[in-house]
Parts: structure tokens; sequence; C-alpha cells
């Protein structure tokens, strides 16, 4: 399940919502991350761009690639601006014992900032800027300028 | 003819051209002074499923996208 909305995300209400949806399924783990804007370089907040088709069918590889060993994910991010101390992503990985959801959620996480096609800009002095040196270029990258 | 889109921060409105391949695309881009920047550090997605080959064949309607550098969460 993959989940967008516009600034701010409401954590403990989506937090609870997922625990209670997966609680009959028998998962013996549930492990969540939180993304929170941190106070840094004077910025006041965060804002994403996301875009949804191919982020959606990036995240439905992962539920495919996740299915075979019993694990079931969950993720939800912003969009718009997110102000300093608010959360702005959540991922989260069920399965039915630890180790499955822990590797999990740690490659899921490390892809998903490689590779989800969402991007961030600093809210500084009433600008929204670009944050260029703290992004990845997606694995192809180049194509049009000659590098692949 | 093809719709080229630019996403996230490249603030350039959408193109349309005429292109039987993404080569014919990159022909065009190059010559584009706005593009300069970009084109080294974008993926590419045909009809939203990314693509590896300028050799990528285009036809009538389809949509090139051009993602720059990404940093969700």
């Amino acid at each position: 399940m993959l989940e967008l909305y516009d600034g701010a995300l409401n954590v403990p209400e989506i937090l609870n919502r997922w625990y209670a949806e997966e609680s009959d399924n028998n998962y013996g783990a549930y492990i969540p991350f939180v993304g929170t804007v941190r106070e840094e370089d004077g910025i006041e907040g965060l804002s994403f761009d996301v875009y949804e088709p191919i982020l959606t069918s990036w995240f439905e590889a992962w539920v495919a690639k996740a299915a075979p060993l019993g694990a079931t994910l969950k993720m939800a991010h912003s969009r718009g601006d997110v102000l300093v101390h608010e959360s702005s992503y959540i991922a989260a990985v069920f399965s039915p014992k630890r180790r499955v959801a822990l590797e999990t959620i740690d490659a899921f996480v490390e892809d998903f900032k490689a590779s989800a096609p969402i991007w961030k800009y600093d809210l500084k002095n009433g600008e929204r800027l670009y944050a260029r040196d703290r992004s990845t270029p997606i694995e192809g990258s180049g194509l049009l300028g000659g590098k692949s | 003819m093809v719709t080229i889109e630019f996403l996230g921060p490249i603030q350039k409105a959408p193109l349309t051209l005429e292109a039987a391949s993404l080569r014919e695309v990159a022909e065009a881009l190059k010559n584009d002074t706005e593009m300069g920047q970009w084109l080294d550090s974008c993926a590419v997605a045909v009809n939203d499923a990314l693509v590896a080959s300028l050799d990528t064949p285009l036809k009538n309607g389809d949509k090139v996208s051009l993602l720059p550098p990404v940093c969700g969460g």
C-alpha cells in the first residue's frame, strides 16, 4: 500500500492504522521507519515533488519482491511542504519473523533513496531550493547526454 | 509527435517534437541551452517506464520524461 499526502504525515494515525490492518495476519514483526525533518542549516522545512506513475511502479515491484519472503510493505510520503520536526516519510515491513523484516526495511529504504522519483527542496528565507547536492542520479542516468 | 516532459526541479514547459527514437530526442535537446546542465544527470522514461538505450523506438503520442537526481524521504 502506497499513500501520498499533501503536507506532513499524521504519524500516529498511520502507524496505528497499519498495525490494526495487519493484526490478524499472524505477523511476528512490524518494523516502521519514520523520516522526520531536522533543523539544519537554518531551513524552515523541506518540500517535495513526487512523480506518482513511476513511484507506483517502483513500489509495486518491491511488493512483488517481498511477497515470496512472506513480507508485506507499506509506505507513506508527503507532497509539498513539511516543516522542521514534522515527518515526511514512513516505510514499514511486516513479516512472520524479524530477520526478513530487518533486512527488507534496510534494502527498501536504501533503494527508495536511490531510485524513487521524488525531489527534495529546502525551504529557506521564503525560497524553495532544490537540494541538488544531496540528490542521487537514478541508475542509468545520463543516457541523453551520451553517458550510457 | 512525441511529448517531452521535464520533472521535478527542471523548470521547463513540455516540448513536442518529431522523433523516431530517443537518439533523435537526445540530438534535439543537446541544442537546447537550458538543458545543458541536466542531460548528464537525468534518467529517461518512455510512457512511464525507465529505459536504458538511445535506440528505444518512439511512436506518435509517446511521452518521454526526464528525471533529474532524486532525494525522497
